[in-house]
């Protein structure tokens, strides 16, 4: 059934007894053409855009757990194409456009609401640096604006401008930029990809890559073998894991990223807004919450959870940019899984292994990709060649010294 | 987490730095090119106890190799390179 | 005072009257008193409305799970939104508000939204607002927005006070209870630092031994690794407001105790709807009845201990609804003793009443309805244990069938469970009862997120079949209580309703901090002006006194220019530069970072780290160097000086000090481990100022003392010596450069940079000397054209600099394979040149992209950007820039293009040295 204020205000009438399930229970096949590996953001949107675009045949979702249970489920919501390098920058604009028109391509409502994004900054050099990331987007036809303290601040009155350790200069700003639901992203591409034939296939825990001859030809799972004539890895959190079921070793480090909500607030942060010298950023959802968060934990892990030094560390942040957060209270904090990269940024490839590919290496920026990730990944299996937009994003890349380094931080994946 | 500095005692985990996975050795003379690519770029990211480098910066400045699971973030052992 | 205040009894105070108010209005309590208890005593039961539906609502708890009694406290800055009256204590002149009401609490505008409470099903915003796309930014989000979230921030900075400590203690008991203080002195016993925290107000036990340290009023919120645990102390009326404690403990007992969940049924979220156990608080620590006649339902028996506490009150039973299929002998036994009849396999169907209770109506076993006048319900459907902290960490919880709950799954290391929240004497004779049937009315689940028993059956009819999808969609526990009296029973409904059991449906993730904490407290000092701890340079009195204006640094503060009456930034800048090339100036050169580095492998570890070679540096010279990362892309530069066979001082950028420092330190502790080596960080020692200009010999010679020459014969450019000034004062002397004149630095132990810069400005004064700030010192800077900040960004390598004579191939050192890599040197690659603007006067910008001229301005054009720019005296506007293949274009024209400062101009690629390109002037 489509979704719309009047089949609503239709099933209102009847109690809603009439809505079926957003997507169907699949139950696997014992063959497909195109297996993805990881029912959140990355391989829902690859499957939707696989049976949308290309004629890939018959698509199967393998799901460990619960669908949106990954990264997509855990993260803060901002979608920004505010990018400074050439391989970024266009990749990041697909994903900006792709959400502009997400929800009516969809039929989905994921809240994408395009509130701008204000990185704040402190000082001359970050200010210039700015400018420069602000002119990269320019040219790439992005939206950029450079703010002075007075423009800032009429826009927005409540940063500390007076008594701030590093004072308050202005902004670079992305008014495209905003915020989208999260967990209503994966479901509402669940729903599409159901709807185009794809089967999802939830508690269905990949356990191991069948390859002969160099060639892939299909997985084990929690629910039996399945034959595949190409197989897509993208699951966040678990890449190093999966990739080594079919023995490759990657370039990349898990880390835990901790994130905040505070308790539901009438509307007073409009935006979302970084802090230049610290790690905060913060925006309010539409419940009310103030969702906001900082830096990684900085050490390698796989649990779900971080500790209490990032916790202060990310509300002094907060109360060092915008005073008036003291009395707001912290409601809940929650942890996921980042595979960091040694540069920074994502890896959407072919595999030495024949039809395996791989879509990974998000950092914490794998929300924001969502569309484009999928997007591309889709092109690449189903072209057997990378999307012009994602074509930096290659394995050999590290082994080439063709870096996409943004902030310059070097080999080591908890600086990035 | 707390870790047991050698030399200080037990510390909080923000007196610390983390690195990189002690397991990689720096490649030495008539090392191949993808020697030194998997020493700077590749890491086996295990779910499993692994030896690690952390940095004691708010601290002695001693460098520790920690057994630790990062899983559980239990640390079996701090011993010095 | 109302007919709700009991005669006798309570752990108040009825000597203290509190005058406080609640919309307005006044009111009068005890001390001893929370907000709700007074309110309660007052007769007033209606304190807000509802998230989504803006229903009614009233007391629920008497404790920190209440999902419905929130109110904003305070005025101003001060006003605190969402707070729990249940957790507020009376104090003098208390003044709250209802929230989330328009215009008042009786009558709200938006309780229209119960009408249209069809339409809002969980999840209904997912499918529709999608047409005009245009319109959900402008129109429909606003409006959600708006009638979203429950109270208002002041949004003014808090005014408040707030502060961190850490505690460390042997034993640390979380909940000061029967059992925990039992544990707490056993614990004292073996000798051990025992720390008892409790969230509510209690007095500290008596006879506690020494060794037990009470705190009251401090919520331990959360576990983290290593034994860690946090807590919050509110210190009521004081300042500072809370305190973060952050204690650490050698083992954690947790001892929490359970918490009730209440019956689900229709208008189960009317004023007057409470949980048994909390009627039971009222009266017995506040006694305060919160109604007259009161219809317990209930079906376990821990819940029964009400009646006969009803009784001894004199108040009202209208009932006792045991939903057990047969009511247990105490029930019987203590409604007889208290005149009240029991309706045993009885179901509460539903509330009744507009803005509170006025009735019940129940289904009785035989199937017939009755409606029982009453003016409060309280429910118990028995007990959770509470185990949020442990269920924090990693494990799951456990159900157990016999109690009808959750108990703590694997436990952190080092920590107990004990008690009730272990699941210990709860939950006596109990048969479960999730709900009353999906009966027409709202049966609430959440009640702070108006999530109720058919949202989470839709949501399962929807495919939203695992429970944390089900909470995602519905909003299930995701409210400020965390859905503390929600999740359980929603599990159970969940459960029915796919015909599964309660263990296969699973839990929620329990997820920090157990109690909203305020982020002003997480926070602590560190705000404002103390967010971060300043550094201040040796000379900084000096500075001051000289009227410089200062410029954060990093964490220095640094005298960016000093300004003389009438001169803004560029005209003080300017006038430095003037003086440093004509004359002398001072200027502070602290903040680079200094390591001292002795050993017999001293010069063997500088080979190891530096690209280019060491061995040969003779003692009392200087060398610059370059550092490169393992990945082959620049890490620093800076020069080192050996002031001895096996005696070494590093300077490093202000930026990468630290970084150079760890980094240094891996090289020296784990990769050449062998090399005799040590390093420590001489930063803060010495206080180093640079002497810069054609008069800084003949300044320095003034205050050198005999014999030492500073002629350029015994002292020539690239010297280093250690020497005596003003008279014994020990120091050392380093003939460097970032000017471009005859310069030096010199070092003297830090306490004496005032007094160093003071006698520098006597000596020179004859010559004109002034000191110089960080803006001068960039204008300098980049007329030589040294990489500094914006060129060592971590993305460029020695080509790119122009540094690549530097790679020693006769050694191996840091980044050298690395570097290698055709990519790494491709000279298509960004690479350093200078910039003058065509015109000869428009100022030129760093963060300006260049293009080639005559081309459309778009990233396929790009060609580099301008890294640092600056206002020559002497040369009018100069830049730095990487320019694609920069070196083999010196003459070429370029577009600097700088669209989001509206800048667009033409400039000819030159040599980054644009001054004294050959030198001579250092030389001197």
């Amino acid at each position: 059934m489509r979704y719309s204020a009047l089949s609503l205000l239709a099933q209102a009438l009847r109690g809603h007894t009439g809505w079926k399930p957003a997507w169907r229970k699949a139950m696997p096949a014992p063959g497909y053409d195109v297996v993805i590996i990881g029912g959140g953001g990355g391989g829902l949107s690859t499957a939707y855009h696989l049976a949308r675009h290309h004629h890939a045949g018959r698509i199967a979702v393998l799901e460990k757990g619960w669908l949106g249970n990954g990264s997509i489920g855990r993260n803060t919501t901002i979608i920004r194409s505010n990018y400074l390098l050439p391989g970024n920058v266009p990749f990041y604009e697909l994903a900006m456009k792709l959400w502009e028109g997400l929800e009516q391509e969809i039929n989905y409502n994921a809240m994408v609401s395009q509130r701008g994004i204000f990185n704040i900054y402190h000082n001359d050099a970050q200010r210039d640096s700015y400018a420069r990331r602000g002119n990269a987007m320019r040219l790439h036809g992005v939206d950029a604006e450079l703010l002075n303290r007075e423009q800032l601040r009429r826009e927005i009155p409540y940063l500390d401008y007076e008594n701030a350790r590093f004072p308050i200069q202005g902004a670079l700003v992305q008014r495209r930029a905003g915020t989208a639901r999260h967990d209503a992203v994966a479901w509402g591409y669940a729903r599409a990809a159901d709807r185009l034939g794809v089967d999802i296939i939830e508690n269905c825990e990949v356990t191991g890559i069948d390859i002969e001859n160099g060639a892939v030809t299909g997985v084990q799972t929690a629910r039996g073998a399945i034959k595949a004539g190409k197989v897509g890895i993208a699951v966040a959190g678990a890449s190093s894991l999966v990739a080594a079921m079919a023995g490759l070793r990657l370039p990349i480090e898990s880390h835990a990223l901790q994130a905040f909500v505070s308790e539901g607030l009438k509307p007073l942060i409009d935006n979302v807004i970084t802090f230049g010298a610290g790690h905060f950023y913060i925006s309010q959802s539409d419940k009310g919450g103030l969702v906001f968060g900082g830096d990684i934990e900085g050490y390698n892990s796989y649990a779900a959870r971080g500790n209490l030094p990032t916790v202060e560390d990310v509300c002094e942040g907060g109360m060092a940019l915008m005073p008036m957060l003291g009395r707001a209270r912290l409601l809940r904090s929650w942890g996921g899984i980042m595979d960091m990269t040694m540069d920074g940024s994502p890896i959407i490839d072919k595999t030495p292994v024949k039809n395996l590919f791989f879509n990974g290496g998000w950092c914490y920026g794998g929300f924001k990709a969502t569309p484009a990730s999928g997007y591309c990944f889709a092109h690449l299996i189903a072209r057997e060649e990378p999307h012009p937009v994602a074509a930096a994003y290659r394995l050999d890349r590290f082994a080439e010294g063709k870096l996409i380094d943004e902030k310059g931080a070097g080999a080591q994946p908890n600086l990035h | 987490m707390r870790i047991a500095c050698p030399y200080c005692g037990p510390r909080g985990l923000e007196e610390f730095l983390y690195t990189q996975d002690a397991s990689v050795t720096r490649p030495g003379a008539g090392a191949t090119g993808q020697d030194w690519v998997d020493y700077v770029y590749i890491r086996e990211n295990t779910k499993a106890p692994r030896k690690e480098f952390w940095y004691h910066s708010a601290g002695c400045h001693a460098w520790l190799i920690l057994t630790r699971d990062v899983v559980t973030h239990e640390i079996m052992a701090v011993d010095l390179p | 005072m109302s007919g709700y205040r009991l005669p006798t009894g309570g752990h108040i105070n009825r000597n203290i009257a509190i005058p406080f108010s609640f919309d307005g209005k006044a009111y009068t309590g005890f001390a001893g008193d929370t907000l709700a208890s007074a309110l309660l005593a007052n007769g007033v039961k209606l304190v807000g409305r509802s998230f989504k539906y803006h229903r009614p609502r009233g007391i629920f708890t008497a404790g920190s799970e209440e999902p419905s009694a929130l109110v904003e406290l305070g005025q101003g800055a001060c006003r605190e939104p969402n707070t729990r009256a249940t957790m507020v204590e009376l104090f003098n002149g208390l003044e709250a508000s209802s929230q989330n009401r328009f215009p008042s609490l009786k009558y709200d505008a938006l309780a229209i939204n119960n009408l249209f409470s069809p339409l809002l099903a969980a999840g209904f915003y997912y499918k529709t607002f999608m047409w005009p796309a245009k319109f959900w930014e402008r129109v429909y989000e606003p409006l959600i927005r708006r009638a979203a979230g429950l109270g208002r921030n002041a949004g003014l900075p808090d005014p408040d006070f707030y502060e961190k400590t850490t505690e460390f203690c042997d034993v640390l008991v979380v909940g000061a209870g029967t059992d925990g203080l039992a544990v707490a002195r056993a614990a004292a016993a073996q000798n051990g630092r025992v720390i008892v925290c409790d969230e509510y107000p209690a007095p500290s036990p008596p006879d506690l031994p020494a060794n037990v340290t009470f705190l009251p009023r401090t919520t331990v919120f959360a576990i983290y690794d290593g034994g860690t645990y946090a807590a919050l102390t509110h210190l009521p009326n004081a300042s500072p407001r809370q305190r973060l404690v952050r204690v650490v403990a050698g083992r954690g007992i947790i001892a929490t105790g359970a918490l009730e969940r209440p019956l689900v049924f229709a208008n189960n979220d009317l004023p007057g709807v409470m949980l048994a156990g909390a009627v039971a608080d009222y009266i017995i620590r506040y006694a305060v009845s919160p109604g007259r006649n009161i219809l317990l339902a209930l079906n376990n028996d821990d819940s029964a201990v009400l009646i006969p506490l009803l009784a001894a009150a004199n108040i009202g039973i209208a009932g006792i609804v045991d939903t057990r299929r047969k009511s247990s002998d105490l029930v019987y036994r203590l409604a007889r003793e208290a005149d009240a009849s029991v309706f045993a396999g009885a179901t509460i169907l539903a509330a009744q009443g507009r803005l509170g209770v006025k009735s019940a109506v129940i289904k009785q076993h035989n199937g017939t309805m009755l409606r029982l006048p009453c003016d409060t319900i309280a429910t118990s459907g028995g007990f959770n244990p509470n185990i949020a902290l442990t269920a924090q960490f990693d494990a799951k919880p456990v159900w157990n069938e016999t109690i009808c709950a959750f108990t703590a799954g694997m436990l952190p290391p080092c920590a107990r469970i004990i008690g009730k929240a272990a699941g210990q004497g709860i939950n006596a004779g109990i048969e479960p009862h999730w709900h009353s049937g999906f009966s027409p009315g709202k049966s609430f689940v959440d009640l702070q997120n108006d999530v109720t028993v058919k949202d989470i059956k839709l949501a399962s009819q929807e495919g939203f079949c695992a429970v944390e999808q089900v909470k995602r969609y519905t909003t299930l526990g995701m409210a400020a209580d965390q859905g503390k009296t929600a999740n359980v029973n929603a599990l159970a409904i969940l459960a029915e309703a796919r015909g599964i059991s309660i263990p296969e449906a699973g839990t929620t993730r329990f997820r920090p901090p157990y109690t909203p904490v305020s982020i002003g407290a997480l926070a602590g000092a560190h705000k404002g002006k103390h967010f971060k701890p300043v550094r201040l340079a040796p000379t900084h009195e000096f500075s001051q006194a000289q009227g410089a204006v200062a410029v954060e640094s990093g964490l220095w503060l640094r005298a960016q220019y000093y300004p003389r009456a009438g001169e803004g930034w560029l005209a003080a800048a300017t006038r430095e530069v003037n003086t440093v090339r004509n004359a002398v100036g001072i200027c502070d050169v602290t903040t680079l970072g200094k390591i001292d580095i002795q050993g017999p492998d001293a010069a063997k570890f500088l080979e190891c780290v530096y690209t280019n070679s060491w061995a040969s540096l003779p003692i009392g010279r200087v060398r610059y160097g370059l550092m490169l990362r393992e990945d082959g892309f620049v890490m620093d530069d800076g020069t080192t000086a050996r002031l001895g066979p096996e005696h070494f001082v590093m300077t490093t950028t202000t930026a990468n000090a630290a970084k150079v420092m760890q980094h240094l330190e891996f090289c020296a502790q784990v990769l050449w481990k062998h090399l005799e080596v040590s390093l420590i960080s001489v930063t803060d020692q010495w206080a180093q100022i640079a002497v810069a200009g054609p008069k800084s010999r003949a300044t320095l010679a003034k205050i050198v003392d005999d014999p030492f020459d500073v002629s350029n014969d015994s002292c020539p450019y690239m010297a280093c010596a250690g020497l005596t000034i003003c008279g014994g004062t020990p120091a050392r002397l380093f003939r460097l450069s970032f000017s471009g004149e005859l310069a030096y630095e010199i070092a003297v132990p830090a306490r004496y940079g005032n007094a160093l810069a003071e006698k520098l400005m006597q000596a020179g004064a004859e010559f004109g000397i002034a000191p110089y700030g960080t803006e001068a010192l960039g204008i300098m800077r980049i007329e030589k054209g040294h990489p500094a900040g914006p060129e060592l960004n971590g993305q460029t390598t020695a080509h790119d600099l122009g540094l690549h004579k530097l790679l020693s191939t006769k050694k191996d050192f840091i980044g050298r394979t690395m570097a290698a890599r055709p990519a790494l040197t491709n000279p298509a690659r960004p690479t350093l040149v200078g910039l003058r603007p065509e015109d000869g006067t428009t100022t030129l910008r760093a963060g300006s992209h260049l293009l080639p001229i005559g081309v459309p301005a778009t990233a396929a054009h790009d060609q580099g950007h301008v890294t640092s720019a600056a206002r020559s005296p002497t040369l009018g506007p100069i830049a730095l820039a990487l320019l694609a293949d920069g070196p083999a274009r010196l003459g070429e024209k370029i577009r600097v293009y700088d669209p989001v400062r509206q800048g667009d101009c033409i400039a000819r690629v030159v040599s980054p040295v644009h001054y004294d390109p050959a030198g001579t002037r250092l030389h001197a």
